[in-house]
This record gives C-alpha cells, sequence and structure tokens, in this order.
C-alpha cells in the first residue's frame, strides 16, 4: 500500500515537472514581448541561488564568490561574444569560472566560517578592481560593449542551463559525492578520518558550483549590450543569492528555487514602484524570515505537511 | 604490520613527539599509555595522517605511509576512531555507517559490511533510522566503533573509547575489542583505564611527554613499578 502511494507521488512529481518544462519551452509561442524577459530574470536569480546551495548549504561554508564568477561569466561574454558562436562562449564563461574557483578554491577552503566569507567576497573586489586597472592602464577605455543576441535566445540558453544545474543539483545529493559533502558540513574533521579527500570534494564541488554561476553571467551578459567592471561585479550579486536561498530554505532543492522566483518577481515589481525602497523591503522581509522561519519556506512547508499527516493519523 | 620507527611531530614550533618507534604485528593489541598530553591522539594522528611528522618514517603493509593523506591512508587499510567520537549528528544512525565505508575497496561491500556490523552491535540495527545525535553517549560510541569498521579495516586504532561512559559500558566496549581481535582485526589502543587495558592488551608502550619511556609485555608492564605508581595509584 505505502510503496503504491509512494510510487504514484513519484509518477506524479515527475510529470508535473515535465508539464512545467514543456510550459516553459513553449513560452516564447504564446507569450510574447515582457514574459520571456522577466523569465529570463528569474531563471537567473534561480541559477545564482542554487548554484550557491550546491556549495554552501550541504558544507556550511558561507561563500560571497558568486559575484566574482558571475562577473568572470560577464567578462567572458564580453571578451569573447564577438567571435565564438553563442554556446562556445557560454560554456566558456563556465568553464572560466570553475578555473578560477579551482585556484582560489585549493588556497582558501582550508578557512573556515567567516574567514571564509571575508576572503571570498575580497575576491569579488580584487578581479573587480584588478579588471578597471587593467582597463583603465591598458586599454585606456573603461567598460565594453557585448554581441547582441535576441531574447528568445537568451531565454532558452537560460533555461537549458537552469535544467542542466537541476539534474547536476540532483544527482550530487544522491551520490556518494554528495554523502561526502554533507559529512564534511557536519564534522569535517569527522569526515577526514573516515578517509574522504575533504580539500578535494570541497574544491570540486565549488568548481562546479562556478561552472553555472559563470554560465549564467555569460548569458545575461549578451541582454545587458553595455558591461564595466562595477555592472559586472556588482556584490549585490554575492548577497541576493544567499538571501533567496535562506528565505527558500536549503533543507530541500526546491527550497532556493521558490526563494529565487518569489524573490526576483518582488524585485520587479518594486524596483519599478519604489526604486529607492526595495533593498529596504528586501531587508526587512530578511530579518523576519531568519527570526520565524529559520528554515525558510521549506521549512514552514514540511512543518505544515507533518502536521496534517499527524491529523490524519489522528483521525484514523 | 605497522612499524613507526624514530617519529618527530610538531604543531608548529612545538615539538610534540620525540623520536617516537613502536611495532604492531598481525592480530596483536597493542595498548600505548600515559598522562594527559603525553602525546597518545598526536601519535595516532600522524599515523592517519592528519599530522605530518616532521622526520621519522611510518611503514604499513610493507608500504612507507609518513606524508601520506588520510584518504590514501584509510585506503589502505588504517581505521582512526577519533576521540569524542565525532559522528554526523544529523545523519542517520545508517547514513554515519554507510559513511564509514567511504573508501573505494570498502564501498563496493558495504551492505555485507553492514550486516557485519550489525551482528557486532545489534543495537545500532534497532536505532538504524534515528539521528545520531538523539544516540545515548554509550549508544554513540558503539556507532563510532561500528563506523570505523565499515571500511573493513586491517589495523583499527582506537582513542579512548571508554571515555565518559558508565562502567558497565566500559566492560561492553572492551568486550567488543576483543571480539575484533578474534575476527582478525589488528587494534591499537589508548586508554585512561590503564589496568583494565594492560589485562587485554597483549604488549603496551608507555609515552610521556612525547617519548616512549617503556614498552614491553603487558604483564611484564603490570608488574613494572613506574607504572604501578603513576597510572595504578598503587
Amino acid at each position: 500500500m505505502d510503496i503504491i502511494k509512494f510510487t504514484s507521488k513519484k509518477s506524479f512529481s515527475i510529470g508535473f515537472i515535465g508539464f512545467v518544462l514543456v510550459l516553459l519551452a513553449a513560452l516564447p509561442l504564446y507569450a510574447k514581448g515582457y514574459t520571456p524577459i522577466l523569465l529570463t530574470s528569474i531563471f537567473m536569480y534561480v541559477i545564482l541561488s542554487v548554484s550557491w546551495t550546491l556549495f554552501s548549504g550541504p558544507t556550511g561554508y558561507m561563500s560571497l564568490a558568486t559575484a566574482a564568477f558571475f562577473g568572470v561569466g560577464i567578462y567572458t561574454a564580453a571578451f569573447l561574444g564577438k567571435t565564438l558562436p553563442l554556446p562556445v562562449f557560454i560554456i566558456s564563461g563556465g568553464l572560466i569560472s570553475s578555473i578560477v574557483a579551482l585556484l582560489v578554491g585549493a588556497l582558501t577552503l582550508r578557512l573556515r566560517g567567516i574567514y571564509f566569507a571575508i576572503f571570498t567576497f575580497g575576491l569579488v573586489m580584487l578581479i573587480s578592481n584588478l579588471l578597471l586597472f587593467w582597463e583603465l592602464h591598458a586599454m585606456e577605455t573603461r567598460g565594453r560593449f557585448v554581441v547582441i543576441v535576441d531574447y528568445n535566445t537568451i531565454y532558452y540558453t537560460m533555461l537549458i542551463i537552469f535544467v542542466a544545474l537541476m539534474l547536476t543539483a540532483y544527482f550530487i545529493r544522491r551520490s556518494k559525492f554528495g554523502l561526502a559533502l554533507q559529512s564534511i558540513g557536519e564534522n569535517e574533521e569527522a569526515a577526514a578520518h573516515i578517509g574522504i579527500n575533504v580539500t578535494l570534494v570541497k574544491v570540486v564541488n565549488f568548481a562546479v558550483s562556478a561552472f553555472f554561476i559563470g554560465a549564467a553571467g555569460a548569458t545575461i551578459a549578451t541582454r545587458w549590450t553595455y558591461v564595466d567592471p562595477y555592472i559586472a561585479f556588482n556584490p549585490l550579486f554575492s548577497f541576493l543569492p544567499v538571501l533567496m536561498a535562506i528565505f527558500g530554505g536549503m533543507g530541500q532543492l526546491y527550497g532556493p528555487v521558490i526563494g529565487a522566483v518569489i524573490f526576483a518577481y518582488l524585485q520587479e515589481i518594486l524596483i519599478t514602484r519604489f526604486a529607492e525602497l526595495y533593498m529596504l523591503i528586501f531587508g526587512v522581509i530578511l530579518v523576519f524570515s531568519i527570526l520565524y522561519i529559520p528554515n525558510g519556506l521549506v521549512g514552514l512547508i514540511q512543518k505544515w505537511r507533518k502536521g496534517g499527516q499527524a491529523g490524519e493519523h489522528a483521525s484514523n | 604490520m605497522l612499524e613507526v620507527c624514530n617519529i618527530d611531530t610538531f604543531y608548529g614550533k612545538i615539538q610534540a613527539l620525540w623520536g617516537v618507534s613502536l611495532r604492531i604485528d598481525e592480530a596483536e593489541i597493542v595498548a600505548l599509555v600515559g598522562a594527559n598530553g603525553a602525546g597518545k591522539t598526536t601519535l595516532l594522528n600522524t599515523i592517519s595522517g592528519l599530522l605530518c611528522p616532521a622526520s621519522g618514517s611510518a611503514t604499513f603493509l610493507d608500504k612507507r605511509i609518513d606524508g601520506l593523506t588520510p584518504h590514501y591512508i584509510a585506503e589502505l587499510g588504517i581505521s582512526h576512531i577519533p576521540e569524542g567520537r565525532r559522528l554526523f549528528p544529523v545523519m542517520s544512525v545508517r547514513e554515519n555507517l554507510e559513511m564509514g565505508a567511504y573508501t573505494y575497496h570498502a564501498w563496493k561491500r558495504k551492505e555485507e559490511t553492514l550486516e557485519e556490523v550489525y551482528r557486532v552491535f545489534p543495537l545500532l540495527k534497532e536505532r538504524e533510522g534515528q539521528l545520531a545525535r538523539t544516540l545515548s553517549g554509550g549508544e554513540q560510541q558503539m556507532l563510532a566503533m561500528g563506523r570505523g569498521l565499515m571500511s573493513r579495516p586491517r589495523l583499527c586504532m582506537f582513542d579512548e573509547p571508554s571515555s565518559g561512559l558508565a562502567p558497565r559500558l566500559v566492560l561492553e566496549v572492551f568486550k567488543v575489542i576483543k571480539t575484533l581481535r578474534e575476527q582478525g582485526i589488528t587494534i591499537l589502543l589508548i586508554e585512561q583505564n590503564v589496568k583494565r587495558t594492560l589485562e587485554i592488551a597483549d604488549r603496551a608502550y608507555v609515552l610521556e611527554n612525547g617519548r616512549i619511556v617503556s614498552e614491553g609485555k603487558s604483564s611484564e608492564l603490570l608488574q613494572n613499578n613506574h607504572i604501578k605508581k603513576a597510572y595504578l595509584g598503587l
């Protein structure tokens, strides 16, 4: 009985996910203009937030390097976009971000807690200022133009990166590698004791997460058409994904997705209506969600479900 | 089986081990006794690769292991059950055990090993789905030992497995260690409970201020006046 219930529930969720994917894939056919553009932004935030959670969720290492990897992706698109075809420069954006993550990770993943957070944030500033210095002194121009791509192509690219990321995150969670990540988060010393190569696991995961962040950056750059180091390495892109993941809840894969969708949509509304106030409103929401729903929306949903089940049992 | 030769280990500039040598033969129980801060844990950490010795050598099954990384040494068949258990608190008992089989060769046989571990610790099977942090102290120690066995080790190093346990549970721990030896696992044991330790061990080393000050058959050490005075309070 339970097994039947379980499989039907599982096939239901697979069916539901498939249905949503078909709707999303067919979107440009029935929704024109603003909707694909809005959804592209939402996907971008979902990718940033899920990628952040992919690394920082299980390991407990608070990374603020998201803006660095994002910016590296953006600048890769700016440099390579005019000469290389779209898939190539987007994958390059991801790969170059990964390489940066590998180098930085190998150097800094021995730092723990707040030191790691500060270093990763310093990385954003470092790369951004190095680029600025180089542009001003060697190129004598600030900023550059990015190749223009039509909105539907950008939308589909983002969708593909999103699907690839979700699949990767799903399989990592269920793999031996995912277990290793979780055990590092719970007790890193014990993880080393049982024979996990903790440095390798952390660095590889950091690089995987950076790949998707970089690819998203390379994609969105084509919509922004002009970038300079301040735009590309905006520190907000380090903080927003964290906020979204905390709000959504990191216990489940869909947590950061929900968080990012809600916040990205909220941002669109707030920016147009209360442009000066929107960061303030974000801040207030974050404070309240940490105080009252520390496990995010996911925690709330699970609590509510459990309550429902307990009720069912009681009535039986 | 394990041969440690003239090891010096430092924490930064402070030297913790001074020319320590130690030998363990197949299927032996060897005890390492000494006061707090004598360097017992440091020696275990050096053997398992968590610390790198500044000089000297360590050989396991005719292979040099000093300077190798911990995951590589674990793969060779040394299991280190650290002091204070160090479980994964929000993983279930079963998940904790499965993580113990993380090494490449152990992962392939983890279901089979799990059955064996459950046979040694039937209680863990009952508690299979419970989170590790909800176990009692004794159960947590059983879990830590079980997790150490999941890697199918040739050599098991226990760091104070009885610390913080009730006397009856301490007996239980010693019983398990004896059973493991009967199954052919070689054991290096650190214990505060010197008398009982020397009773089950074949040989023992006494560590003081980072140096081995005496070694020999446990039965002989039990008769040694210095040992009697310093550790047995006789």
